[in-house]
């Protein structure tokens, strides 16, 4: 059995939060009866279909439908021109320009230029797959080849193609904290190091797809795979149409990790359905999802770094590069906690952070599990690394030297408020590792490495981040929750059930959780940034604390007793005498006009929007802290890693469901060994070449071995009962572990992401150089 | 689904198989899969589509028995076949099946898109029962994509179903 234990501390009295209770969706889902977007149809249903981009770089000269259109069985087929308003805009948050903030926009369906391969240009509607699959062969659109940029280190070069109208620069952030040069000047250590990140796609199991129709109201529904059920909004303004009269629904999704966040197949719905009036599908194909859909960015960083000979880390000066691709998406913001993430979970003196985001020909960049904080682990811890072998110091000794804790400050200016068990998660996974690994044989090497990490949870501070949710007794004492979260799989829902559960005293089995509809369940943002628990968890605890204070109170006048003196539980209201069952307290509610229900808006922590210069008290709301360590073998002969052991550990300040946050910690850790080993969406000139599962290849249960867990509770997050988000934090430290155990094995480290066997090979030549006299 | 108005698929086929117990004959085109089949003709949507190709183990059902994935074979392959889905392994009450529970307990759904595959793989991998140690179970699962899980907590499941308990 694979092993994890959780050590606690400032434990309050919990029944029911905090236990490993199984999750109401795993059960039907387990069943095999959950309607996924994709399992779900309608009579007269339509099928939709895109016709993509075949070149990364191109001038649209002509384009003809009727060749499709005379396809039997096909309804629509659609350009840019009969899309309401063809132009989707982005906000590029911190790049003012003089007039005003700097806005980027991109097409729904191209009609001119298409700049990346992929890009959608038509949207075909027919009766089936079989002649929809016929007349997207026969939609007829003539290219000119036109020159692409496809390095995004020459992206900014004079004489580069130019991706859209202005320069390729999409967006820079720069951070000056601390005197750089005297830092520099007075260090007894500076080492240097140049680290590349790949581009990885999420590769859920489930690609994108949905169900839309227009309703006897006039509102058009989209049922769709997504983690984001606001972009209604986004679609009713495509279509020019109110906000009111676009719904969407989001069924359990099957995987997110940021591909679904920007919209997929929801505007191309919502115009089918516009214009056909009927019921439409649309599926994307894994080649579609692999080859079009916005992906993880690749990250270019140069890190020169300082420290004094105990060991304090002075100074890092930061160069990053990312790889935008072809529109801008979430790049800006991407590029932005690359930056506050970038000296990791220390405390750093000085740091020169230079940043910059630029627009190529590649598929488009956007959110992917970690935002930008993930890449940067690779190249902080690499270089935590590097100083402690040029102090001759142990990597966790200069790791727990500078490990921020409560009242320290990151460089961009917030102070961390909150007790962080940082320093105990590395004792944690060395403690729980045990004795160093030994090479199984000649011909082999073992080595063992660790990677500490800090990753934001909640959205940044100046984007007034709510959550509402709705909750209310039944008069038989069940209680039903209302509440817009999008739930991809990491128990998003079964949480909120938990802690309504948890404080009105509910059998959990008499909790029933709606969630994810834009038009029936309170709005609750995104699930993103790690921000749920805190977000609509604490939005479902503040209304269960509300109802329970009714009650309470009501109960309290009813029987003339203290209302400090009674509690609620699955009996009803006890008080020190007697216990009112709950239907009885609900009838005195309504006696006494006290409402059953209550509907809560929690309100992120608030602070100021940032320029380009970052400089901010509060950046975001908080941070989750942790440490892997990872013990590998490497065939000297091939370069092949092979992973022994794994442990990870966060503070993850109070686990509402442990078995969910080891599900989290696990599935991160081993999404980041897939990062670490073998993942990459190979673009060739801006052609991707991995567009299927035997192509692009994802960790297999033979690729990873057990991810033990040591779990760590604070109590000291800002979610409910003191937790800390857990759904990014995870993915931060593989690589740069795994690249610290391949260093210690073979004497070299490698730099350059995925590390292939190739890259192994070539750093065991390296050590070999090195260690001969 | 399969057909929109006054468009028949041409080429149509009638087939009779028996899914999860049942006995069906339907009609549809002579060119779908057996996951179209199953999911399209049939209605039995448990089985998934996740790449088409055989490489994600989304569509795994047991055709008499044997674990395949079902986005590989034609329908017309499975003519007369014993055909077995996720969703077949619940008990007729709706309580799940020993290996289905011991998944729930051990929190081997995340997302849930692979589960039905996993499940089945596993159904596959447990017939004949006996023990199963780790690198068995997950050298069974090789062909079964998973990308919320890690692969520990459905290991488990299976390891403790292959032990007789949970």
């Amino acid at each position: 059995m694979s092993s994890s234990e959780i050590r606690t501390s400032k434990l309050e009295e919990l029944r029911v939060v905090h236990q490993s209770l199984p999750r109401q969706d795993a059960e039907e889902k387990i069943a095999g009866s959950t309607r996924y977007a994709g399992d779900f149809s309608l009579p007269g249903m339509l099928h939709a279909r895109l016709v993509r981009s075949p070149l990364p770089s191109a001038r649209i000269v002509r384009r003809d439908a009727s060749p499709a259109r005379s396809v039997p069985g096909v309804v629509a087929v659609l350009f840019g021109e009969d899309v309401p308003n063809n132009d989707i805009w982005v906000d590029v948050p911190g790049q003012t320009t003089e007039v005003a903030a700097l806005k980027a926009s991109m097409q729904v369906l191209a009609t001119e230029r298409v700049r990346f391969h992929g890009e959608p240009i038509a949207l075909v509607v027919a009766e089936n797959e079989d002649c929809l699959a016929e007349a997207c062969q026969e939609v007829d659109v003539e290219f000119e080849d036109l020159p692409g940029v496809f390095d995004p280190g020459r992206a900014l070069e004079a004489g580069a193609p130019r991706v859209h109208d202005g320069s390729n620069l999409l967006a820079e952030w720069n951070i000056d904290q601390g005197d750089i040069d005297a830092a520099f000047a007075r260090a007894d250590v500076v080492v240097e190091g140049d680290y590349e990140t790949q581009l990885v796609d999420h590769a859920y199991l489930e690609p994108e797809c949905g169900v839309a129709w227009l309703d006897d109201t006039g509102v058009i529904n989209i049922r769709v795979a997504t983690q984001v059920i606001e972009h209604y909004r986004d679609v009713a303004r495509i279509l020019g149409v109110p906000e009111s009269q676009v719904r969407v629904i989001g069924p359990y999704v099957g995987g997110g990790f940021g591909g679904k966040k920007d919209m997929t197949v929801e505007p191309y719905l919502g115009v089918a359905v516009a214009r056909t009036r009927r019921p439409v599908r649309m599926a994307w194909t894994r080649a579609e999802s692999l080859t079009a859909r916005a992906k993880r960015h690749r990250m270019h960083m140069r890190y020169r770094s300082a420290a004094s000979a105990d060991g304090t880390l002075l100074a890092h000066d930061v160069d990053i590069t990312t790889d935008a691709g072809a529109y801008a998406y979430l790049s800006a913001l991407v590029l932005l906690y690359a930056a506050v993430h970038a000296s990791g979970p220390y405390r750093t003196e000085a740091l020169r952070l230079r940043s910059r985001t630029v627009y190529t020909n590649n598929t488009p960049a956007s959110a992917m599990r970690g935002f930008g904080g993930m890449q940067v682990v690779f190249g902080y811890e690499s270089q935590m690394d590097r100083l402690a072998q040029a102090l001759g110091m142990k990597p966790e000794e200069i790791r727990k030297r500078n490990a921020l804790s409560r009242g320290d400050e990151l460089p961009v200016g917030q102070r961390i408020d909150t007790e962080v068990l940082l320093a105990e998660t590395i004792d944690a996974v060395i403690e729980r590792a045990g004795p160093r690994p030994a090479p199984s044989g000649p011909g082999t090497a073992a080595g063992r490495g660790m990677a500490s990490n800090l990753q934001s949870y909640g959205r940044l501070v100046w984007l007034n981040d709510a959550a509402s949710a709705w909750l209310g007794f039944e008069l038989d004492g069940s209680l039903t929750v209302r509440c817009g979260v999008p739930d991809v799989g990491g128990g998003q829902v079964a949480s909120l059930g938990q802690i309504a559960s948890e404080i009105l005293g509910t059998d959990p089995g008499l909790v029933t959780v709606h969630f994810g509809d834009s038009a029936r369940t309170p709005l609750a943002g995104t699930t993103t940034a790690t921000r749920q628990l805190l977000m609509s968890g604490n939005a479902v605890h503040d209304a269960a604390v509300a109802v329970r204070e009714g009650i309470i109170r009501a109960v309290a006048d009813e029987t003339g007793q203290d209302p400090e003196s009674l509690s609620i539980s699955a009996e009803g209201v006890v008080g020190i005498d007697a216990t009112v069952p709950i239907k009885e307290a609900l009838a005195i509610c309504r006696r006494r006009d006290v409402p059953i229900e209550a509907l809560a808006t929690f309100h992120g922590p608030k602070g100021g929007e940032v320029g380009r210069e970052l400089r901010s008290d509060r950046i975001f709301p908080d941070f989750t802290f942790g440490t892997h360590l990872a013990d590998v073998e490497v065939d000297l002969d091939t370069g092949q890693v092979r992973i022994l052991r794994y442990v990870a550990s966060h503070d993850v300040g109070r686990a509402i469901n442990p078995q969910s946050v080891e599900g989290q910690i696990a599935g991160g850790a081993v999404q980041g060994l897939g990062f670490a080993l073998l993942e990459e969406v190979v673009l060739q000139d801006g052609v991707n070449t991995t567009g299927g599962f035997f192509q692009y290849l994802i960790p297999t249960a033979t690729d990873v071995p057990d991810i033990e867990t040591v779990i760590l509770e604070s109590g000291e997050g800002m979610g409910p009962f003191g937790a800390r988000g857990i759904g990014e934090p995870p993915i931060g430290p593989p690589a740069a572990a795994i690249a610290s155990a391949i260093e210690d094995a073979v004497g070299a480290r490698p730099t350059v992401l995925p590390f292939t066997p190739e890259r192994v090979l070539a750093c065991i030549r390296e050590g070999a150089r090195s260690t001969t006299p | 689904v399969l057909e929109g108005r006054g468009v028949p698929v041409t080429n149509t086929i009638t087939l009779a198989m028996t899914v999860n117990g049942r006995p069906v004959s339907a009609s549809g085109g002579d060119h779908f899969t057996l996951l179209r089949w199953l999911r399209d003709v049939l209605g039995v949507l448990d089985p998934k589509y996740g790449c088409g190709e055989g490489a994600c183990g989304a569509c795994t059902v047991l055709v008499d028995g044997d674990a395949v994935s079902s986005c590989l074979v034609l329908a017309a392959q499975a003519e007369g076949a014993d055909i077995r889905t996720a969703s077949g392994l619940t008990e007729a009450d709706g309580r799940l099946n020993a290996l289905q529970q011991s998944f729930l307990d051990h929190g081997a759904a995340q997302c849930g898109f692979c589960t039905p595959g996993m499940l089945m793989a596993a159904t596959e991998l447990l017939q004949p029962p006996g023990d199963l140690d780790r690198e068995t179970i997950r050298a069974a699962l090789h062909g079964n994509l998973c990308r919320c899980t890690g692969y520990d907590a459905i290991v488990s499941a299976i390891e403790a179903v292959a032990r007789g308990g949970r």
